[in-house]
């Protein structure tokens, strides 16, 4: 029987008071860590304020030109898709804060199991927007080197890879290790039985594993409460697993709460589970279409607690930024989407032959039969040709 | 050699896998102080610590998801699956994600995960508990499957898979474990190629081709043939991915004649792969059409019912007559 505890200055799991309570179970207000208000003013009392209070003007300001610039990714992708260059893509418009605030408060061992719409953490993590667009185009499984960038490529099973990080936190601890395994997934994954067992693996061996859900309220065109009767940060309580509920658009509450999860995971105390609360602003995917299930009240609902505006007006309120520093963050995004539209355009497509490659790691006949079979196949269509 | 049974076999390979490599891993349900259900893991968790055999909780999806994780970390996880119907549940995640990493990810990622399954019939068990569900396995580009049929090759192979790059799913004959055989503890990975058929008996009328459970049945078969004056080449397969169709065609070559036998169900088993890649590779020299013996394509019966469903010596022999007679 092992115990599972919380460090004692940070309330990890506050309680809602009976009569207060929303269908989910939830006083909203109440239970969300937040340190920006929507309208860019720092809010008070939250005893997560302190975990980044190291967080200076210069960091802020280089926070918001990752938010930026990773907006303008997504903005040029989904252009790209619309141009034929890219056969779909899956907006993150919305999710910057929720994205860069928890992977800015990862460390270089830390590793990533991504879903599919983790743009801003792979930037985060220092993979070329050209490798993420590789995947999307068709042209590649696996845009980059999971272990160059401690961040695995899109698992498009929602939720299997919260036991890949789960198996993985295991590999730490035995190797008696003080890094953590971070599973990122969306409030449609929760329902998958992947995620009830990674929830019951990881608590069971107290793995260092910070599962964080972006909870951006729909799964293609399923609202939140068709995944979950109550909060998804309750569902953690069940498996012994401390959980945190935050602003998911306030990048220094999403990034307070992360440091607070893997100071957990790295001192062995745990898994945390963060649901934070944040929204889809466009499609599901460049496929999708959101006018036919959700109205239009909400996406503007939503639009007031911008996760970029809101930083910027903390900014300007603190007097933290000029003309010159906005002329910097437009000039870097826009040298972004330069770089991974010609990167993208000029990707080498892989060659047929190049189907047989690395579908095992040792040879295998049947693999080596069919690979020469299909090179006869190729020359005779050629001599047939010429 | 040292005469053992064949899931004594398979736990002192497991113990060899262990002491050899840091980084196995045994992972399963019950497998830590029962020594699991058949006790193939006996005595290891004593042995080797709670740490690398791991009694995990009862999750198959669970178990071979957190596996991934693990040999992305660097460890060479061997999973039990419990019992072969008991696999369905980590269908997803060997399919998905076992079978796939090392392709999506271009060789970056490597999945050197051993699966072991106790499988088939003839236990008189319970629903779910005697299924064959090997061609599913087979059909899945990336794994690599295999089946021992005796102690000595239970011992091998399990060292043999665990030592592959690439994931394996260890078919173990459940009614077999008791079966003894000399084992050569000393006999080194290289000895015999994991992925080659053996010829059991050498015969010169007709090929039985067939592994894992009904290795047994078919040497019975070919000892009642023999008193009628027919010989059987009994071969057991060892490997159903890759399928050794070159030590297949050697001895249809030789017989004309050739009978697939298991306890899967004939409809797309592994018999029809071999059916229709032997049909190509010795068309000219078959005297009768390949046949083939197996489950019915029914669900697995209640207990008292498996000795209709199972092919025995005597169906394997009236196939026999069948082939002779054209």
């Amino acid at each position: 029987m092992t115990t599972v505890m919380a460090r004692p200055d940070v309330p990890a799991n506050p309680v809602p008071t009976p009569g207060q309570v929303d269908a989910q179970g939830l006083t909203p207000d109440q239970d969300l860590v937040q340190l920006i208000g929507p309208d860019g003013r720092r809010t008070s009392g939250s005893p997560f304020a302190a975990l980044v209070a190291d967080i200076g003007p210069e960091e802020l300001r280089s926070i918001y030109r990752d938010l930026v610039v990773v907006r303008r990714i997504d903005a040029e992708a989904t252009a790209l898709q619309r141009q034929g260059q890219l056969g779909l893509w899956a907006p993150l418009l919305g999710q910057e804060a929720a994205q860069v605030g928890s992977a800015r408060a990862l460390g270089a061992d830390d590793f990533v199991f991504a879903s599919y719409r983790e743009h801003g953490v792979a930037y985060c993590r220092g993979v070329d927007p050209t490798m993420m667009m590789r995947f999307w185009r068709g042209s590649t499984q696996s845009g980059w080197n999971p272990y160059e960038f401690g961040m695995t490529t899109p698992a498009i099973v929602v939720g299997s890879q919260a036991l890949h990080a789960t198996g993985y936190a295991m590999g730490i601890q035995h190797d008696g290790a003080s890094s953590a395994a971070v599973a990122y997934f969306g409030d449609g994954a929760t329902s998958q039985g992947d995620l009830s067992e990674a929830f019951g693996f990881a608590a069971t061996f107290l793995a260092p594993v910070v599962f964080f859900c972006q909870n951006n309220q729909w799964a293609i065109s399923e609202p939140v409460h068709l995944q979950s009767h109550l909060a998804i940060a309750k569902r953690g309580e069940g498996f012994g697993i401390p959980s945190i509920r935050v602003d998911g658009n306030d990048v220094l509450a999403v990034c307070a709460v992360t440091r607070h999860a893997l100071a957990r995971a790295y001192s062995g105390q745990g898994p945390t589970l963060i649901e934070a609360v944040t929204f889809r602003m466009g499609p599901h995917t460049t496929s999708d279409d959101p006018s036919r299930y959700r109205a239009p009240a909400e996406e503007e609902e939503w639009k007031a607690k911008d996760p970029l505006a809101r930083v910027r007006a903390l900014l300007e309120a603190e007097g933290l930024i000029d003309a010159a520093y906005l002329e910097q963050v437009t000039t870097s995004a826009d040298e972004t989407a330069r770089s991974l539209r010609s990167g993208c355009i000029g990707t080498v497509e892989p060659l047929p032959m190049s189907l047989f490659d690395q579908v095992y790691a040792e040879p295998h006949p049947l693999i080596e039969e069919e690979r020469a079979s299909y090179a006869a196949y190729l020359e005779r269509l050629e001599d047939q040709s010429s | 050699m040292t005469t053992m049974a064949l899931g004594k076999a398979i736990n002192a390979g497991l113990r060899c896998a262990m002491e050899s490599d840091p980084k196995v891993v045994l992972m399963g349900e019950d497998i830590g102080k029962l020594g699991g259900v058949f006790r193939v893991t006996e005595g290891l968790q004593q042995e080797f610590g709670e740490q690398r055999v791991i009694d995990t909780p009862l999750a198959e999806s669970g178990i071979i998801g957190t596996a991934v994780g693990m040999a992305m970390r660097g460890y060479r996880p061997v999973c039990e699956i419990q019992f072969d119907g008991f696999a369905y549940p980590a269908f997803d995640q060997i399919v998905s994600q076992v079978a796939k990493l090392h392709n999506r990810t271009k060789g970056d990622v490597k999945m050197p995960m051993t699966i072991r399954i106790p499988y088939g019939g003839g236990i008189g068990a319970v629903e779910h508990h005697s299924e064959s569900p090997e061609a599913y396995f087979a059909h899945t580009a990336g794994l690599r499957v295999v089946t021992c049929s005796n102690a000595a090759d239970g011992h091998l192979m399990i060292r043999q898979a665990i030592a592959s790059e690439d994931p394996v799913i260890f078919f173990e004959p459940k009614r077999r474990y008791w079966e003894k055989g000399e084992v050569d503890e000393q006999a080194s990975l290289e000895s015999a190629p994991l992925h080659r058929a053996r010829v059991v008996v050498a015969g010169t009328d007709v090929t039985i081709a067939t592994y894992g459970p009904l290795v047994s049945t078919a040497l019975a078969a070919a000892s009642v043939a023999a008193e009628e004056g027919i010989s059987l080449e009994v071969i057991d397969l060892r490997t159903l991915s890759p399928i050794d169709f070159d030590s297949l065609e050697a001895s249809v070559g030789r017989t004309g004649r050739l009978v697939v036998a298991h306890e899967a169900s004939v409809f797309l088993g592994v018999g029809a792969e071999i059916a229709a890649r032997i049909s190509e590779r010795c068309f000219f020299r078959l005297e009768a059409p390949v046949l083939r013996i197996g489950g019915f394509s029914v669900p697995y019966p209640p207990a008292k019912l498996e000795d209709a469903f199972l092919p025995d010596a005597d169906r394997i022999l009236d196939a026999v007559d069948r082939s002779l007679a054209i």
